[in-house]
């Protein structure tokens, strides 16, 4: 239970920590909350030869509304974002989602960043950016540029990023004037990984009309998953019983989940579709309209 | 490839050289004798090892000690001042929030900062800030009851 060896640095600057990355390649990870990684090295299902530390970067952290968009930094922990007035207040989904993850002693040491670049498909966030249909801005050896969260996950534990890149923070779109979201969350027992999720997030327009929609789930299947069909299958319409039992079916068809001892491919598939109504229902009624 | 490390530990400042892959908690026991801190799960989530890094809860099991490089520590040896119990300690003590106590020590730490968030919380705020702790012996009810009892004590000491 004890980590391989390996060499530590700990950067004061994004720079010097990318300087890092280049020089000990694929050899090297980054390490910012380490709920994850630091367990994977205890079991040694990961044998990093050294490690770079971001957690000395200076401003790196935080959630703010600015230009337009809502921007989580990329060492903001799990409980920042819990805390966050501004993010009750305006963004339900990102604040039941940072509530439900792990423990509040986890919460206080993971970053939300972090937990998505792990790429685990149990992992809440990922859920949570494709639904906002957020963006990643990451800096690598040929600068910064902005990576789209539908082009982020691969497969399970693995990105499109490549190992000299390091996300510094992330973009979500602004909260509209009648918008709402909601996580539900099933899991067999507080702080477990979930046996299904479902990330729900709904725009009206002045009519009560769904202008967009962004619906992802958790644990079913090798990554995130986004249901687009479900998210079709909602706008333009009002989103009444008739519409979020459209688009919760379609989300279920979306699921992929396999057999283990949280339950069978049936129970989970019909979660997504039990669970992404309640979601749609609870983010239809944040956002004014109906549900 | 061993590091340097300055972390202050219950006020006292300690220099050493460590190995980056040394857990906090083994550094606590093994290094500085701190063996209040105890070593469950080894997994994150037991939470018999949380300890205070610069103020805020953590599993001193899934941080290095290298990480705590500069910051400061508290463990349930920094709780009580001299022979007088911290309001935690004592109502533990009383309220019988233990039996085997070996998850005592982290759930007095994980508790102190509950109250720290919540200094009035209410049972259910007690229950969810106490997630990340497992008890093998209570079941929890007397826990809930000794950090209301603190809440108290500590509330009544700050009016």
């Amino acid at each position: 239970m004890i980590p391989a060896a390996f060499d530590y640095h700990a950067p004061t600057s994004l720079d010097e920590a990318l300087s890092l990355l280049a020089a000990h390649g694929d050899e090297a990870k980054v390490l910012a909350g380490g709920q994850s990684l630091i367990p994977m090295m205890r079991f040694r299902l990961a044998e990093p030869g050294v490690l770079v530390d971001l957690n000395h970067i200076e401003g790196m952290a935080g959630v703010t509304e600015e230009d337009g968009h809502l921007w989580i930094g990329a060492l903001t922990r799990h409980a920042e974002v819990e805390r966050s007035d501004l993010v009750r207040k305006r963004y339900p989904l990102l604040h039941e989602a940072a509530s439900v993850i792990a423990d509040p002693i986890v919460r206080n040491r993971g970053t939300v960043a972090g937990s998505l670049v792990h790429a685990d498909p149990a992992g809440d966030w990922g859920a949570v950016m494709l639904a906002c249909g957020a963006e990643l801005e990451v800096h690598g050896p040929d600068g910064q540029r902005m990576v789209p969260i539908d082009e982020l996950f691969v497969t399970t534990f693995m990105t499109s990023l490549s190992p000299g890149d390091i996300v510094t923070g992330i973009k979500l779109p602004i909260a509209g004037k009648r918008s709402g979201g909601a996580y539900e969350k099933l899991e067999r027992k507080v702080g477990d990984f979930a046996t299904v999720a479902v990330a729900a997030r709904l725009e009206l327009d002045d009519d009560g009309v769904c202008s967009a929609a962004g619906i992802g789930l958790t644990a079913v299947g090798a990554t995130n998953l986004r249901a687009q069909d479900a998210e079709k299958a909602l706008i333009g319409k009002k989103p009444d019983e008739a519409a979020i039992d459209a688009a919760s079916r379609a989300a279920a068809e979306a699921a992929s989940p396999t057999a283990d001892n949280r339950g069978s491919v049936e129970y989970k598939r019909d979660m997504v579709r039990v669970l992404s109504a309640r979601a749609l229902r609870r983010a239809a009624a944040h956002a004014g309209g109906e549900g | 490839m061993n590091t340097s490390v300055s972390i202050a530990v219950n006020g006292t400042p300690h220099d050493s050289r460590i190995e980056p892959r040394l857990l906090l908690v083994h550094y606590l026991r093994d290094v500085l004798g701190l063996t209040g801190t105890h070593v469950g799960c080894e997994t994150s989530l037991c939470g018999s090892c949380t300890v205070l890094l610069d103020g805020r809860a953590v599993k001193a099991c899934t941080v290095l000690a290298a990480q705590a490089d500069g910051a400061e520590v508290t463990t349930i040896e920094g709780l009580a001042d001299g022979d007088e119990l911290h309001p935690l300690q004592e109502a533990f003590w009383e309220e019988h929030g233990l039996q085997c106590g070996f998850c005592t020590p982290g759930m007095i730490m994980a508790a102190h900062q509950l109250l720290e968030d919540h200094p009035d919380p209410s049972e259910a705020e007690i229950r969810h800030g106490l997630e990340g702790n497992l008890c093998r012996c209570t079941g929890y009810q007397n826990i809930v009851r000794a950090v209301r009892r603190a809440a108290d004590a500590m509330g009544a000491a700050s009016s």
